[in-house]
Order: structure tokens, then C-alpha cells, then sequence
């Protein structure tokens, strides 16, 4: 049986939701939650892998609560996690402009934003909890930006019509990540948090059905060691690496998740990626990640791309009427504005027809002259001045004077391990919170949302239902030499090996390489049948090759990085077949996912609700043998799909 | 050397609880930043006494008469409440104390920042470590400067003159020899660089700069260094010039 | 181009270290720094030996894991992070000296990377402001001046990758716990715990280890995000008016 006929298991619904009006559904799961008194927390022990907004809000909470909190991260310090380099902002519905905004609204855009794809009581409690985000992180004394008169600043973020997105300059990310940091570091100094930084989460334990602990590779000595508790919690972030090129940190990594999917928790809508089109083109094989330019940038620069095929000429020496600006050519209304995966699409097919600028012809200039001309020079450097200046350093090229090159890359994963309104997985006592989980946002998210989400699971939401499933369920303690332990460090330890032993001839990152770009061709901006079918029979290949020629230098009880990289990828290769079968089982276009067959005569994404309205979670039954599909039937009863349209 | 596993086990350092501190002398003499803010101040203490040893110098110019008052009437001040001699020995007081606890301050503080670089750069860039090191060599220069200079004039041990009550005599005879003019030139180049780092870096460690007045404090002290410099250098000069005899 | 590389390699805190020389080349001059040494360790395993070990995570800047001493200064010759500095900024044939940060405090894991978790417990000292999650008062409810709001997120910035530490040639801490202590010192929500931050702040950065500060300024040189020399100043002036 190939790998590609999956089948149909019973579908997967979510339970944990009260039912009535969708509006105090959060505060009656509050209410029905049970309580763990206070003096017996200190008797619990929670691990939380990942200190990014997610791992680091719900670390630091969860220990002033009084559990016990084991938290692991595999950077040196839990402050530098990914989410450090989120630039934009964070959505909250604050309404401090009184420009309509409401609860009520942020809840309706990010449905729509997602595509109809997302769970509308999750969405909603997102909206709700946002509000107090900010009052939470003003208190912790995050630096947002501020007015003359003393009060929060916002702006308008990722085409929405309100003005609901709060930011501190161009390192909102930043300066949200170090609030959390900083009270989780609290918490370590007063010994209510054990933290375990250069430590990476290899697997997951699971005892008679429950979560609970984790097997961790030591980076520096290399143990590998089990770490049990009450319940995990998974705050690892975004799969987006699976790509090998893209605006995630170089050591982003799918291994959590994936090995809590192999140990049974269900998988939702991996092909749910999402592409973000002003990044810095790659100027050759030796681009290691890829930079994000502030989508800010498309208010007042003009994209256009030569007329003719193989046009070389420096972009000054073209005249106006051999320049393209095909943004406003094809799309009037909307022009350079219109949402991230148009844009990224629209990029790929010009590039596609050889009128690509810059190394390979992939890229398209982003045009500043008109506004320079228009507003002077002087305005347009306080608007984007640091953003000229990072892609002066990294191009050496001034954008005052030449335009810019982007390209679209991968940016965030839409997808993750499916959970409930509880946050909890398919495995019981193991939640997933942040980037990590699929909830939120559907099948694209919103500009300025992912933060927003990653602090409403860390900080508000997984702390009362944590609560509750620690207040119903009566566990035993795992003792030390439990089988289960010895077997899967033993597991961990023998997969390590096996990488050492190999000893051939191709280091990980020319597989990491190969891999990428075959994911990035087949099952990126566009896909097509034929090409997730082309990827889907290579994988396999490079997987084979992989185990025949990858060499690794050292051993496994040191520091070894390139080791490291190589017990990435081989979570990768079965994390990127699931994402290239996904894609071709969903046959139609919603959000991020863009099936060429399912296109609007005009070319755009053509969602098809009667047959796909729904998420899709898949069950791990063994490497390259089919999965079973679970369905989650979506229903609207709120917000009314309609068909997206900007032409 | 930190152990290996220093990495991992978290070596929680004592979070001492919030207001436990007694402000005291004792415990800010024992913070790094404490101990730096006693330098400050000395050093302001002996900055100000210098600039007034430096104008009353100048009196060499104006005679014998001139700078021998003037060395009696230091004598003199405060009297009546005083009695003779006793403004001098406090003053005197005052800056053996600031010497000791600038002298003091400086060993610490140099011996637990050299001890925070245990193992250096192999490519060393001078120019990163010239300030430190000009302040060091400096101040030891300037200590064993202040030894001499007080065996030289006002205990008159090595003095070639040695006439109590006159130092304008003693003053000539001693920078009339070449090693003692030297010694004293030498000195004076010390504690111009000594100064115009240290006048900016006591304000900066007393928490005085800011912006704004960074670039005026630093024009400030390369005045004062100058203007310390040029008067006490202007002594030996003249005397060695035989402007002064 | 072609560069020859003098790296520190060392396999453990405990054992001792020594420059070793390598050849790269077919360099271009787009690569940052860290893609060059990815080169070279691509390199190294396919000859079978242990590439370079060196913190990274970014690329961008901002999370402060990289930093190596290059010819002599922290983060190399341009004032940005290691993963932003660009072969550009160097000549064919160039002889590059590089270095792990060296400072008591911060021991050194393996070639090019150190332990920088004194810092950290510098924050776990006082570095936060003490507001348990869900006990927030409406954020406007306490205004902040404008001037206080860009005095503290200048200070903000700081991505604690160490530069400053590793450039002084003390081994001094005193910029990065000037960037916090000043961040929230200046703001309201800061001031009730500004005394005791500052004090255990201070008090931990001295029994990690770091030397003290003689106002080289080298440290602001160094450092990536510009956080100013003056930082000092206040943090100095808010320790002693505790
Ligand atoms: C360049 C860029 C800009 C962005 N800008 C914005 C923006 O403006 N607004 C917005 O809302 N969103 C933005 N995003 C998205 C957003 O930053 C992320 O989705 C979000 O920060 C994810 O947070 P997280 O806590 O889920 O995970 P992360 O921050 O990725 O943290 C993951 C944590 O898990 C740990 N970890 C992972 N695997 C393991 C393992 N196996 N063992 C141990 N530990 C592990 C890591 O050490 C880390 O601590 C941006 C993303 C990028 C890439
Ligand atoms: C006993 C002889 C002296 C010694 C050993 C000495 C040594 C030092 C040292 C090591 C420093 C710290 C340097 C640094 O921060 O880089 C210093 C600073 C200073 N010295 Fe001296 N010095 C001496 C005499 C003097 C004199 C005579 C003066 C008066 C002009 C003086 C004024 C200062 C000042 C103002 C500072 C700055 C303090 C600060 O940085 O906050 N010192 N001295
Ligand atoms: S102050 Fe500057 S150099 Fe020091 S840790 Fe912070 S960013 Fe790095
Ligand atoms: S790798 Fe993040 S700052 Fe350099």
C-alpha cells in the first residue's frame, strides 16, 4: 500500500467548547473548570518545552500559579527564541481610535482572514483575551510605542480597515518576548521554574495513554535523559524550516511536534503555510535563511518587473512604458496592497516567465523613486529609514537610489498538532500552545496575529484549562525505571547512533538543501496535482539517500551541531511528505494553499467549502506508510463564508 | 575556572529579597559600583585641593615673599578657631584619606578586573585597553610622585636645600637638579592624562552625565588637564629655564 | 576570494584551546560572516572533522546568539551583529583572526561558543517588574511621557548577545544591566521596584564575576543595538540614589 492512500478515520470534533452563545462560551469553560488548590500545585509538575511568546508567557504563569515548572529550550538563553524576531506588531481589540473596532470585529476579520477554515469558538476567545495582552504587557513595562500624550499608539496592519495593531518600532516581537522573558526569569531566580536552556525535547512520553514527560537531548553533553511530570505542554513554534530557506531562525525546528504526532497526537492542515512577499531575494547557494522586509513597505513602493524576458538592463535604464507594474495592472482596486499570497503568487508567475530581476531572476524591484518624488526623500527616511538601512547592509545596494529586489518566502505555518478549545492535543495531558498548535487562524493568518495568539494561549488560555485536567485526572507517579522511559531514551539514543554510523558523503544541509527546494517548487506558493505526486515519490529518495551517504563527524555524547541538524531532518523528510499529501488531498484553494486547479476564471484561489469546509488531522501510522485522515467538520454559525475578492 | 557543568545547572545565584539592603557605606564600599563612586569622589577631593596647590604655586612667580606668606598664612587659616597649623593637618587629613581610599579602591577594582579576563585576545587592539592602561600607569606614577614629592618638600628628606618655613628655596634648589625636575615633569604629564580621563569618568560614575552634557563634560576635562598641567608644569619650567631663581 | 581563518578551537570548558589556521575560498563577498564559517564547516565534515562550533539562530540581528571576536572586535569591523556583517567588508587574501568572547564570567562551551547564562541571572535578579499575569490595570490607566517611553525602549533594545562584556577590556557587564535597569527605571510601572532592581542587579553582576567599569567606552563601540555609554551614567545614578 503506497503512502499516498490514506484513509478515512472517525472524524474528530471538539468537545471541550460549552455550548450557548458563542460570546460567554470562554467565560463559562472558566467557570466549569476545576480547581486545583492552591497548596497542592506545588505538588504538580508541568514541563513546557519552548520559551517563545507561548512557551515563556504560559512557563512563567503556570510557576506564579505554584506549580512546578520544568521548561526546556535548545538556545542558550529561553530570550532568544523565535518569536525575538517578529517585527510588525500585535492586534488587540482595544478600540483606543473609536474607529469601529470591536471584539466582535477582530473576531469576524480573523474567520475571514483564515479563510473559513478556522474553529469560530477559538477565534473568538482569541478576540476576547486580546484586550488584556496589553494591559498585561504594559504592566511588565514593554516599551510600545507611544503618543505625545502619554498613551499607546497604533496602526493599521495586513489590509484591515481598523487601526487595532500595537508595536514598539520594528521590534514588537522583541520587546513582547523580553516582557515574558523577564517574568519567567522571575520565577526561575525564586526556583518555582527549572529551566533547561541548549536542552532539545527528542520525544515524548507517553504512559498508559497520558502525557507524561519528555526525553531530552543535553546540547552540550550530549545526554539524553527523561524528564516526567504531570502534563506537557509544547510551545516549539512553527514548522517553517521544513523549507530550509525561510524568514525562521536557523534552529527552528519540527522535531517536537512531529514526535508527539508519532506518538499519536493528530496533525492538522500541515499544507496551511503561508508566504510572505517582501523578503530579500537570495543572492546564491550559500543563503543560509531568508530576511523579512516590513510588509509596510508595498504603502508607498510600486512593484514592477521588466516587460520583456531577460531584460538585464540596470532597472535606471529601463524606460517607463518597458516597466510592468503588475500588481496595478492586474488588480485596480487593491494595486501593490493586496493580500500576502497574491502578492507572493503574482511574483512567482512573473519570475515564472523569465522577467525575474536580480541573481536567477528571482526577484521583483520595489520601487521607491515615485515616492521620493512625491514625498521627499526626508519623509520617506523616517518612514523607512532602518528598513533602507538593513537592506543596504545586507545587499549593498541603497534603495534611495536603486530600487529594492524581493521575493516572496516561507514565513509561518498555519498548521500544527490538532487540539481542542482546551488547547489539549489528541493525547491526554498533552496541550500545544503558540505556532505550534494549528488553531487560530485557519488557512492564513492575519498580519500582527501570531503574537497576539502566542500570549493568548501562554498567558490566559492554557493556564485554566491546564487547571482543570490536572483537577480531574488522578495521576500516579512515574517511577524512574519505568519501561517506557528506558525504551524511548534507548530509541532516541539508537536513531542518534544510526545517523553517526552512517558515515558517507553529504552533510546535512546539502539534504536540508535538496529537500527545501524540492518542497519550495512542488509545494509552495502554487501547487498542482502532478507536482505534490512528483514530490511525494522523491521524498522517499532523498529519505533512502539520506540514510546511505549523510556524514556526521563526532560523537553523540558531545556538542555536535551537525548532529543536531541531521536528527532535524530526519523529522523533516515525514513531516514534508505529510505536507505535500495534505496539499494534494485538499483539492481546492483557500488561504495560503493554492491549488492551481481550483482557480476563478480570473485566475484567483477558489475555495470549495461543500467538500473541504473542514480541518484535516492526520494519524501517524509509521514512516512512508499511509496515514489516516480524521475530519473536523467546521461550522459557521457566525461569520458567513464568502468568496474572497480583490480584483 | 567554571566548572562544565555550570552551563546547565543553573547555578542560581542568591536573589536577595527586594529592600533587604541597609544602606550603608559598608555595602557600597562592597559593590563594584559603590566602590568606583568612592574613587569619584576622592579623586574630585584631591582634583579640587590640586587646583588650589596649582594657583598658590603660581605665587613662585611673584617672589619669595609672595609664596612664603602664603605658605604661612596656610597655616594661619582658620584661626582663630583653629590653632596654628591645624587647617594644614586637616586638610592634610582629609587628603591622606582621600588617597588611601583612592589608592585602595583602584587595587581592588584593577585586581577583580583583570581577574574578569583570565585568558586574553590573541589579537589584542591596544587602542581598546589605552584609557585603563594610561589610568593605571598614571595613578601608580601619581602615587609614587605624591611619596617623593612629600619627602621631597615638606618633610625636605632628599631636599638639596631643606630650609623649613621657606619653601621658596627649597622649591628652586629642588628643581634645580635635573632627576627631580624630571621626576616632578614626568608626574605633571601623568596627571594631565590621569585628569582628563578622570574628571569625565567621575562624572559619568556619580551619574552626572547625561546626552546632553556628555560632550561639555569631556571639552571640561581636557581644559582642567590642560589648565593643571601647563600651571604646575610652568614651576619647574621656569626654575629650569632660569626664569625663577 | 580567498581568506586564510585563524580560529579558537577548544573542545570543552576544561580543556585548553589554541588557534587553528584554515583556507576558504570561492567566498563571496554576499555572504555574511556566519555563511562564510558555514562554508567551512560544510567543509570540515566532509573531511571528517568536527566543524566550528559557534551560537546562531537568527540571522537577523536580533536574538542575540551570535558573537565571535573578530580581528580583535567583538562582532568584527562594522558596528552590527556577527550574522550581519558581510564578506564584503573584507579583502581577498585577508588573514581574519576570530575568537570566542573571553571574559571570567563567561566560560567558553566550545570553539567560538561561551556560556552567557551570568546574564541571565542578572535579570533573574531585578530585571522585571513584579506583575503577575491577570492583575494588570487597564493599560491606559497610567500614561507614559513620550520622552520616558523612548528613553526606556533605546535601553530596550539591548539583544544581551554579550558584545559589550567581550569588548571591555575589563569584562564588564555594566552596559547590558545599565540597558535593563535604565529601561525600567525610567517608566511608572517600573518605579516601585526601583531601588532594590537596581541594587540585586548590581550585586549579581558583581558575584557572577564581572569586572568593573572604568569608563572605556569600548562597550558602546561594540554594541550592535547602540546602547549609550550614558546608560552607565544613569544606572550608576540610580544605584546610588537607592
Ligand atoms: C521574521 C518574522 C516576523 C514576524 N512578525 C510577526 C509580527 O509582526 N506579528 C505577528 O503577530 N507575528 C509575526 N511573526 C510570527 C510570530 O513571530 C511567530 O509565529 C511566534 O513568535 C511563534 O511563537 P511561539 O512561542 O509559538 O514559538 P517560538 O517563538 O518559535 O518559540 C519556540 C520555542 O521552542 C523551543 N523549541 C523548539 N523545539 C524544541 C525542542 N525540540 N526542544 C526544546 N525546545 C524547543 C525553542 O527553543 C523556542 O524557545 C513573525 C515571524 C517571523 C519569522
Ligand atoms: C595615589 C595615586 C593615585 C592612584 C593609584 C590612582 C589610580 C586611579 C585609578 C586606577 C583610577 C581608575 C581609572 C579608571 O577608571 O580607568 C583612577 C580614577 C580617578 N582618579 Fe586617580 N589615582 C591616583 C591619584 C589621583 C589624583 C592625585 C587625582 C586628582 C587629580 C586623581 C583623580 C582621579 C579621578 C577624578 C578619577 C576618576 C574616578 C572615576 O572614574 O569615577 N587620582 N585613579
Ligand atoms: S548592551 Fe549591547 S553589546 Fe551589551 S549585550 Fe546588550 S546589545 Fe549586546
Ligand atoms: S544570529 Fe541572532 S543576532 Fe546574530
Amino acid at each position: 500500500m503506497s503512502y499516498l492512500d490514506y484513509t478515512l478515520g472517525e472524524p474528530v470534533a471538539d468537545t471541550a467548547a460549552p455550548a450557548g452563545p458563542i460570546e460567554q462560551r470562554w467565560q463559562q469553560r472558566r467557570f466549569e473548570a476545576k480547581l486545583v488548590n492552591p497548596a497542592n500545585r506545588r505538588k504538580h509538575t508541568v514541563i513546557v518545552v519552548g520559551t517563545g511568546l507561548a512557551g515563556g508567557a504560559a512557563g512563567a504563569t503556570l510557576a506564579e500559579q505554584g506549580y512546578h515548572v520544568v521548561q526546556f529550550c535548545f538556545q542558550d538563553s529561553p530570550r532568544r527564541a523565535h518569536s525575538i524576531a517578529a517585527q510588525g506588531g500585535i492586534n488587540a481589540a482595544k478600540n483606543y481610535r473609536n474607529d469601529g473596532d470591536s471584539v466582535r470585529r477582530l473576531f469576524y476579520d480573523t474567520v475571514k482572514g483564515g479563510d473559513f477554515r478556522a474553529r469560530e469558538s477559538n477565534v473568538h476567545r482569541l478576540a476576547e483575551v486580546s484586550v488584556e495582552i496589553i494591559d498585561q504587557c504594559v504592566a511588565q513595562g514593554v516599551p510600545f510605542a507611544r503618543e505625545y500624550g502619554g498613551l499607546l499608539d497604533t496602526r493599521s496592519f495586513g489590509g484591515v480597515q481598523v487601526s487595532r495593531t500595537f508595536y514598539a518600532r520594528g521590534q514588537t516581537g522583541q520587546q513582547l518576548l523580553l516582557g515574558a522573558y523577564q517574568a519567567l526569569s522571575r520565577q526561575i531566580a525564586a526556583g518555582n521554574v527549572e529551566m533547561h536552556p541548549r536542552t532539545e525535547m527528542l520525544d515524548l512520553l507517553v504512559v498508559d495513554g497520558r502525557a507524561r514527560g519528555i526525553v531530552a537531548r543535553d546540547l552540550v553533553t550530549g545526554e539524553i535523559r527523561s524528564y516526567t511530570a504531570d502534563a506537557v505542554v509544547l510551545a516549539t513554534g512553527g514548522y517553517g524550516n521544513v523549507f530550509y530557506l525561510s524568514t525562521n531562525a536557523k534552529n527552528s525546528n519540527a522535531t517536537a511536534i512531529w514526535r508527539a504526532h508519532r506518538r499519536g497526537a493528530l496533525f492538522a492542515n500541515p499544507c496551511f503555510t503561508q508566504i510572505h512577499p517582501t523578503c530579500i531575494p537570495r543572492s546564491g547557494d550559500h543563503q543560509s535563511k531568508l530576511t523579512l522586509m516590513s510588509e509596510s513597505l508595498r504603502n508607498d513602493g510600486r512593484i514592477w518587473v521588466p516587460k520583456a524576458k531577460g531584460d538585464t538592463r540596470p532597472p535606471a535604464r529601463i524606460p517607463e512604458d518597458e516597466r510592468d507594474y503588475y500588481l496595478e495592472r492586474i488588480y485596480p482596486a487593491f494595486g501593490n496592497l493586496v493580500p500576502r499570497d497574491i502578492a507572493s503568487r503574482a511574483a512567482k508567475v512573473v519570475c515564472d516567465e523569465g522577467r525575474g530581476v536580480g541573481p536567477g531572476g528571482q526577484g521583483v524591484y520595489l520601487d521607491f523613486a515615485d515616492a521620493i518624488a512625491r514625498l521627499g526623500r526626508d519623509a520617506v527616511e523616517a518612514k523607512y529609514g532602518n528598513l533602507f538601512e538593513m537592506y543596504e547592509r545586507i545587499t549593498a545596494e541603497d534603495p534611495y537610489t536603486v530600487p529594492m529586489r524581493i521575493y516572496p518566502a516561507i514565513h509561518y505555518t498555519m498548521g500544527g498538532l490538532w487540539v481542542d478549545y482546551d488547547l489539549q492535543t489528541t493525547i491526554p495531558g498533552l496541550f500545544a500552545i503558540g505556532e505550534a498548535n494549528f488553531s487560530d487562524h485557519g488557512a492564513n493568518r492575519l498580519g500582527a496575529s501570531a503574537l497576539m495568539q502566542g500570549l493568548a494561549d501562554g498567558y490566559f488560555v492554557l493556564p485554566p484549562t491546564l487547571n482543570d485536567y490536572l483537577g480531574r485526572t488522578k495521576l500516579d507517579a512515574v517511577p524512574a525505571d519505568h519501561p517506557e522511559l528506558t525504551a524511548v531514551e534507548a530509541e532516541s539514543a539508537d536513531r542518534l547512533n544510526l545517523i553517526l554510523a552512517v558515515d558517507g558523503d553529504r552533510t546535512p544541509d546539502s539534504f536540508h538543501r535538496e529537500l527545501g527546494e524540492l518542497l519550495w517548487e512542488e509545494c509552495g506558493m502554487a501547487r498542482e496535482e502532478a507536482g505534490l505526486r512528483r514530490a511525494l515519490a522523491r521524498i522517499p529518495e532523498i529519505r533512502e539517500e539520506f540514510w546511505r551517504r549523510i556524514k556526521v563527524p563526532g560523537t553523540g555524547e558531545e556538542l555536535n551541531q551537525a548532529l543536531e541538524k541531521a536528527n532535524r531532518l530526519v523529522d523533516y523528510f515525514e513531516l514534508a511528505e505529510l505536507m505535500c499529501l495534505d496539499a494534494l488531498h485538499r483539492a481546492e484553494s483557500c488561504g495560503g494553499h493554492f491549488r492551481t486547479e481550483s482557480a476563478t476564471p480570473d485566475g484567483e484561489a477558489a475555495r470549495r467549502d461543500e467538500e473541504f469546509g473542514y480541518a484535516a488531522a492526520w494519524e501517524f501510522t509509521g514512516t512512508g506508510t499511509a496515514p489516516v485522515l480524521h475530519k473536523e467538520d467546521l461550522v459557521f454559525e457566525h461569520v458567513h463564508p464568502t468568496q474572497r475578492s480583490y480584483a | 575556572m567554571v566548572m562544565a557543568s555550570a552551563t546547565r545547572t543553573n547555578r542560581t545565584t542568591r536573589t536577595p529579597a527586594p529592600g533587604r539592603h541597609p544602606s550603608s557605606l559598608a555595602s557600597l564600599w562592597r559593590s563594584s559600583v559603590g566602590k568606583k563612586a568612592v574613587m569619584a569622589v576622592s579623586g574630585l577631593v584631591m582634583l579640587a585641593y590640586l587646583v588650589a596647590h596649582m594657583l598658590g604655586n603660581l605665587k613662585v612667580f611673584s617672589g619669595p615673599d609672595d609664596i612664603n606668606g602664603y605658605a604661612h598664612w596656610l597655616r594661619t587659616l582658620g584661626q582663630p578657631f583653629l590653632h596654628y597649623g591645624w587647617f594644614l593637618w586637616l586638610a592634610r587629613l582629609v587628603l591622606l584619606a582621600a588617597v588611601l581610599a583612592h589608592g585602595t579602591a583602584a587595587y581592588q577594582l584593577s585586581r577583580r578586573d583583570l581577574k574578569a579576563r583570565p585568558v586574553k585576545y590573541v589579537h589584542q587592539r591596544q587602542r581598546a585597553t589605552y584609557a585603563t592602561r594610561t589610568m593605571r600607569w598614571g595613578g601608580v606614577i601619581l602615587g609614587l610622585f605624591i611619596v617623593w614629592h612629600i619627602l621631597d618638600l615638606t618633610t625636605l628628606t632628599v631636599n638639596p636645600a631643606a630650609e623649613e618655613g621657606h619653601p621658596y628655596q627649597n622649591i628652586v634648589a629642588s628643581f634645580s637638579t635635573w632627576y627631580s625636575g624630571g621626576i616632578y615633569c614626568l608626574a605633571m604629564l601623568a596627571l594631565g592624562l590621569h585628569v582628563r580621563h578622570g574628571f569625565w569618568s567621575a562624572a559619568q560614575t556619580l551619574g552626572a552625565n547625561n546626552p546632553r552634557r556628555d560632550r561639555g563634560l569631556k571639552l571640561a576635562a581636557n581644559g582642567l588637564a590642560l589648565l593643571l598641567t601647563a600651571g604646575f608644569l610652568s614651576v619647574p619650567v621656569a626654575v629650569m629655564a632660569g626664569l625663577v631663581r | 576570494m580567498n581568506l586564510t581563518l585563524r580560529i579558537w578551537r577548544q573542545q570543552g570548558p576544561e580543556t585548553p584551546g589554541e588557534m587553528t589556521e584554515y583556507r576558504v575560498s570561492g567566498i563571496s563577498e554576499d555572504m555574511s560572516f556566519l555563511e562564510m564559517l558555514d562554508t567551512l564547516n560544510e567543509e570540515l565534515i566532509l573531511r571528517g572533522e568536527r566543524p566550528v562550533a559557534f551560537d546562531h539562530d537568527c540571522r537577523e540581528g536580533i536574538c542575540g546568539a551570535c558573537g565571535m571576536v573578530i580581528n580583535g572586535q567583538a562582532h568584527g569591523p562594522e558596528r552590527t551583529t556577527t550574522c550581519q556583517l558581510h564578506m564584503r567588508h573584507f579583502d581577498d587574501g585577508d588573514t581574519i583572526d576570530v575568537e570566542p568572547w573571553r571574559a571570567g564570567a563567561f566560560p567558553v562551551v566550545r570553539d567560538l561558543m561561551v556560556d552567557r547564562s551570568a546574564l541571565d541571572r542578572i535579570i533573574g535578579s531585578g530585571g522585571y517588574v513584579t506583575a503577575p499575569t491577570g492583575s494588570a490595570p487597564e493599560a491606559h490607566a497610567t500614561p507614559v511621557p513620550k520622552e520616558a517611553a523612548d528613553l526606556a525602549f533605546e535601553h530596550a533594545e539591548c539583544i544581551g548577545c554579550g558584545a559589550c562584556v567581550a569588548a571591555c577590556p575589563n569584562g564588564s557587564a555594566m552596559l547590558f544591566t545599565a540597558a535593563k535597569v535604565v529601561h525600567l527605571n525610567v517608566l511608572p510601572q517600573g518605579a516601585p521596584e526601583r531601588a532594590s532592581r537596581v541594587r540585586n542587579m548590581v550585586e549579581t553582576m558583581d558575584a557572577e564575576g564581572f569586572g568593573g567599569c572604568t569608563n572605556t567606552g569600548e562597550c558602546a563601540t561594540a554594541c550592535p543595538k547602540g546602547i549609550p555609554l550614558t546608560g552607565i551614567a544613569r544606572l550608576n545614578r540610580e544605584f546610588l540614589r537607592s
